[in-house]
């Protein structure tokens, strides 16, 4: 049985881990919100690249002289292995989730007999990966002191991919993030960027005229689709982080609150038992005279 | 009065300009060109520039660099790497732009892409001083 002055003291812990709590799930809601607006301001461009880079792949990408940044290096041997996670920690499960999936991913193409490399994007990731896969790891990008991501940050990314691919170091590069659903949901998601593959209906292949010349634009044009793609999944990462950090801390918030009302309990109880065990003592005292 | 056709300038960033205009002139790579209505579809490439539309709203100008154009049946979308408006842009944007462009290192293929580019951002820094 712990003493009255221990109660007091743990009870006090636990109301200032409560405080921390409850400040950073504010913080993680603000920023929140400033992700949600930094993803919602970049998706025209996404959208207008992806319609564009549809359109270009229905009219050239079945030709055999397609560039191989849409139709791929031929083989499908080395796999490439994009994992984006936090920098810092107390979000839930969210890097866990991407791991799971990535852990997965892993074992499915070993088993399948291909080579996988992984390249990771923020510290908390390369962590959990690295007693598994460690001899796996190609690079790691640090994102530790950027506020914000911003494009050039994706851009960094995507042209280290790319340099990647061109030397043949691998066929199929694939992106792991965690797609931002809700402040409660966020949804592991690869998505193989090389060699570019689009969803959605089929589009109309407008006949362009191109200037300065196709190959030239397209050159120019498919770097940049790969690093948009790398820039939506790093919003879509930023977003979801923030919303399972503010997840994570709402319960923080209230398993601590429920943990204060029971220790309560428990102080005013031994409380009261204190109090009456010293007067049954002084009138078993009195009456002993 | 000629008829419209729909603009949107897009930056990675964020979405800049979304309305009906009646011509669009946009720094292609290879020239200048204006968008009006009924324009044959052609992407273009865009060098660092000044992009200019006038709709019923009025006109307004951008400074773009990077990325393309896309000019199709439905209107003129330009996806710009960077895009602000014209009353935004100061010329020390541009000195960055500058010094990141002369720093990159060319290869003897990329020499001329690369001198193009400085020109480009000189004759946009010049533009911009002009303004």
């Amino acid at each position: 049985m712990p003493s009255l002055k221990d109660l007091k003291n743990r009870i006090g812990s636990v109301k200032n881990t409560r405080k921390i709590t409850k400040a950073m799930q504010m913080v993680s809601a603000a920023k929140l919100r400033r992700a949600q607006d930094a993803a919602e301001a970049a998706r025209p461009y996404a959208e207008r690249m992806t319609a564009v880079m549809a359109g270009l792949a229905a009219s050239v990408g079945t030709s055999n002289n397609a560039p191989r940044l849409l139709a791929g290096s031929g083989a499908d041997k080395v796999h490439l292995m994009v994992i984006m996670t936090s920098e810092r920690g107390l979000c839930g499960g969210f890097n866990t989730t991407i791991v799971r999936l990535a852990r997965a991913k892993v074992a499915e193409l070993t088993a399948a007999g291909k080579t996988v490399k992984i390249l990771t994007v923020g510290k908390k990731g390369r962590e959990q990966m690295r007693r598994e896969y460690g001899h796996l790891f190609v690079g790691h990008v640090d994102l530790t002191e950027v506020k914000r991501v911003g494009y050039a940050n994706a851009r960094d990314i995507a042209r280290d991919v790319v340099a990647r691919f061109d030397a043949g170091e691998c066929d199929v590069v694939t992106l792991y993030y965690n797609r931002f659903q809700s402040v409660i949901s966020q949804i592991p998601t690869a998505q193989q960027v090389i060699p570019a593959k689009f969803e959605g209906a089929a589009p109309v292949a407008a006949s362009y005229d191109y200037e300065p010349t196709e190959d030239q634009i397209l050159a120019d044009l498919l770097p940049r689709a790969v690093a948009t793609q790398v820039f939506t999944a790093l919003l879509e990462n930023a977003a979801s982080e923030q919303g399972a950090r503010m997840s994570a801390m709402d319960n923080a918030t209230r398993n601590a609150g429920d943990m204060i009302n029971k220790m309560t309990i428990v102080y005013n109880r031994s409380r009261q038992a204190a109090i009456t065990k010293e007067l049954i003592e002084i009138i078993s005292g009195a009456e002993a005279l | 009065m000629a008829g419209t056709l729909q603009f949107d300038l897009v930056s990675p960033e964020r979405r800049l300009a979304s309305m009906a205009a009646v011509e669009v002139q946009i720094p292609g790579a290879e020239g200048d060109l204006t968008a009006m209505e009924g324009h044959a579809p052609v992407l273009v490439g865009l060098r660092p520039g000044i992009l200019r539309a006038s709709g019923a709203q009025g006109a307004s100008a951008y400074v773009v660099t990077g990325g393309f154009a896309e000019i199709s049946a439905s209107g003129v979308s330009v996806l710009a790497e960077m895009a602000v408006p014209l009353a935004e842009a100061t010329a020390e944007m541009v000195d960055k732009l500058l010094a990141e462009a002369a720093k990159a290192p060319a290869d003897a293929a990329g020499k001329d892409a690369a001198d193009k580019t400085l020109a480009d951002l000189t004759a946009l820094k010049a533009a911009l001083a002009a303004h």
